[in-house]
């Protein structure tokens, strides 16, 4: 295959923690301050993905991230995964970006990057989880995108054969290079390595670059370059006129099954 | 066409079935274009001119249809829908844009934004109609984090305002026939840089939560039990599917197709049985659609108890052994 591998990975709060986690009303920005933060687990996927290729197409992986400057961790663990080198897209212009201007970002950082001739993505994240990063950056690029991919067996160097997952089974794709494919966990079992491998990482580059680094106009990304804006915190509620039952766990048990079984429901 | 406020609906359809939330939306956009002042409400559909869909769009809610004249295009085909809809709406110019958050749907919705060059909120959970600086326009609803927190995300400023729903928020409804037309549009399909070679439709799993008339869902609280042993046996007495929240996920103890929620499956049983699910807005905006809901958990405070029909407070391995106990009873006399 003519050209690199980008795989796009994003921090995000440790899932324990995601309970934990609140918005700045104000700003409509979210307090991560103390929570631990890891790679987005399905984008340690796309790195495998990313990797297994690489091996039978001999290009390079580059990992990409835009994010705060602690996003630079979730580089280091791709790059001892086995990326042979990173760009972090790093600049207070970025922050607050929605996904639109997160795309922007990011299809500014594959341009800047050259030669890239397949990015691969998580299919979703585990904070925000709208699943849309992966196609706008294929519009923003004009490029081809299937996500929710299970399987990805390379062709000739010119196509990808995948097989991606959808609500009513499954649907076998043929992909023509340049493209984005975003990954979904059932793909592989992610490398973990091992301290020679986070040794080697250390010798690795990770370049950081600003909004201007990546050409893009910083009135375009971040919070100025977004379209959908916070606007405030509410609560869902569902409210049915529910009977909560009191007593023994015995006596709540009896009146739960005759109810049940005067509504004809067991 | 009627110069009034423009609300469309994108339809997901397969095999000549139009999907449910697809359905489910033309239903909200009524409201939406009605609370807007009055408006119309557009299907847009491509890849079928099968009269039974049209017909079914214009029962669910549709004023117009918008249909793409070239029939081989495919939903598969996320380039060409999106080219399809984003000419539509820059000639249109809809003030609101809905798309079922599908596997599909939400890869031409975000396309198309792009295209649009217009915000895109994924998976809301209620859709409104606000004045905010003097501006109407749709506040869209995600689920946040932690109980039953919400976000509530505007776009003030371009348009059209576009929002992807699951299925199961926003149920079906029939509305009395409108006279409504069939507007055939010219649609391209993009250069094809995808092929594809094969769908293959899965099985009807006769286990799955989204076709069950009974699930039990078990939560995090079921690790008091060590697992959803208990749940399972509970689900194959009463003849339905076991289902689960995102944790029980993550601790493996049933396989991703059968998370409830958000990130999985909206499911709407005659009758569903949560047990220790603390009930966040990712979990319950997905199960809304159950006639009768029973919650066990043991935090009176849970928000599962809100949207409860009945409801028992207590310690699960004190309860759930006596609540099979006393259906196997009830089975067994019948
Ligand atoms: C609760 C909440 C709800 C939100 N809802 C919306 C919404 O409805 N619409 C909207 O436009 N914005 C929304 N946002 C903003 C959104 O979270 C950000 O734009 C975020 O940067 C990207 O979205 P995501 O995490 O949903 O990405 P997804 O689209 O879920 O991510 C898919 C993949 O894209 C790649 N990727 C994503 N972000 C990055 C990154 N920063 N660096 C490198 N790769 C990346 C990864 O491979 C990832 O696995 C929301 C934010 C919050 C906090
Ligand atoms: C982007 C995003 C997408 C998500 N998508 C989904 C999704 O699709 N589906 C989903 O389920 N979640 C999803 N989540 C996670 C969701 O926010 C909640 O964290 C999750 O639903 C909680 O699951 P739970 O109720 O099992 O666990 P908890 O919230 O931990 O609740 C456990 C409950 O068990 C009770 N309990 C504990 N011990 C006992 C006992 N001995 N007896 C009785 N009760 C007991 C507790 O009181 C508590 O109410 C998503 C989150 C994000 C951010």
């Amino acid at each position: 295959m003519p050209g690199d591998i980008a795989v796009c990975i994003k921090q995000v709060p440790h899932p324990d923690c995601l309970a934990k986690l609140s918005l700045d009303a104000a700003r409509g920005t979210v307090n991560r301050e103390g929570v631990p933060a890891v790679i987005n687990p399905v984008d340690r996927n796309a790195v495998e993905a990313s990797l297994r290729l690489r091996e039978k197409l001999r290009n390079r992986v580059i990992a990409l991230t835009m994010g705060p400057p602690a996003a630079r961790k979730a580089l280091e663990d791709a790059l001892a995964m086995g990326a042979d080198y990173a760009v972090h897209l790093c600049d207070r212009a970025f922050a607050g970006a929605d996904t639109l201007a997160t795309a922007r970002a990011l299809a500014g950082g594959i341009r800047s990057t050259g030669g890239i001739a397949l990015i691969i993505c998580g299919n979703t994240t585990i904070d925000s989880g709208t699943g849309q990063v992966a196609a706008q950056l294929a519009e923003m690029l004009d490029f081809p995108c299937v996500t929710d991919i299970e399987e990805i067996m390379p062709e000739d160097g010119a196509s990808l054969l995948v097989k991606r997952a959808w609500e009513q089974g499954d649907i076998r794709v043929r992909v023509r290079l340049p493209a984005v494919l975003a990954v979904n966990a059932k793909i592989n079992q992610p490398r973990l390595p091992n301290v020679l491998d986070i040794m080697a990482a250390r010798q690795k580059e990770i370049k950081e670059w600003c909004a201007a680094d990546a050409k893009v106009e910083a009135g375009c990304v971040g919070l100025a370059g977004s379209p959908t804006q916070f606007w405030q915190a509410g609560e869902f509620h569902a409210r049915r006129q529910g009977e909560i039952l009191r007593g023994s766990p015995d006596e709540m048990v009896a009146a739960a099954v005759d109810k049940l079984k005067k509504l004809e429901l067991i | 066409m009627k110069n009034t406020h423009q609300v469309w609906v994108w339809i997901e359809h397969h095999k000549d079935v139009i999907n449910v939330g697809s359905l489910g939306l033309l239903g909200k956009a009524r409201e939406l274009a009605q609370q807007l002042g009055g408006g119309n409400v557009a299907a847009v559909l491509a890849g079928t001119d099968s009269p039974q869909i049209t017909e079914e769009l214009f029962s669910y809610g549709a004023d117009d249809i918008y249909l793409a004249d070239d029939k081989s295009i495919s939903l598969f085909d996320s380039e060409s829908c999106a080219g399809f809809v984003a000419g539509l709406a820059r000639e249109h110019k809809p003030e609101i844009m809905l798309w079922g958050a599908t596997s599909l749907g939400k890869e031409i919705a975000a396309r198309a934004a792009v295209k649009l060059d217009t915000g895109l909120t994924a998976h809301c959970i209620a859709l409104d109609i606000v004045e905010i600086d003097n501006v109407t326009q749709l506040a869209a609803s995600v689920s946040g984090w932690g109980g039953n927190a919400i976000i509530r995300i505007i776009c003030p400023q371009k348009r059209p305002q576009m929002a992807t729903v699951k299925a199961g928020i926003f149920p079906p409804a029939r509305f009395e026939k409108r006279q409504g037309g069939i507007i055939r549009v010219k649609a391209a399909q993009s250069p094809a840089r995808i092929e594809v070679i094969e769908v293959i439709t899965a099985p009807e799993r006769a286990d799955a939560p989204e076709q069950a008339e009974v699930v039990v869902a078990g939560g995090w609280g079921m690790s008091s039990l060590g697992g959803l042993e208990q749940a399972a046996e509970l689900a194959k007495l009463l003849g339905g599917s076991l289902g689960g929240t995102r944790p029980s996920v993550d601790a493996g103890w049933i396989s991703h197709d059968k998370m409830i929620g958000q990130s999985g499956v909206s499911i709407s049983p005659r009758l569903l049985i949560t047990l220790g699910v603390s009930g966040a807005a990712q979990f319950t905006s997905t199960v809304q659609s159950s006639k009768f809901i029973m919650a066990i958990d043991k935090n009176p405070d849970a928000p599962i108890f809100e949207m409860a029909d009945l409801g028992i407070i207590g310690d699960l391995p004190e309860i759930l052994p006596r609540l099979i106990e006393k259906i196997k009873a009830v089975k067994d006399k019948k």
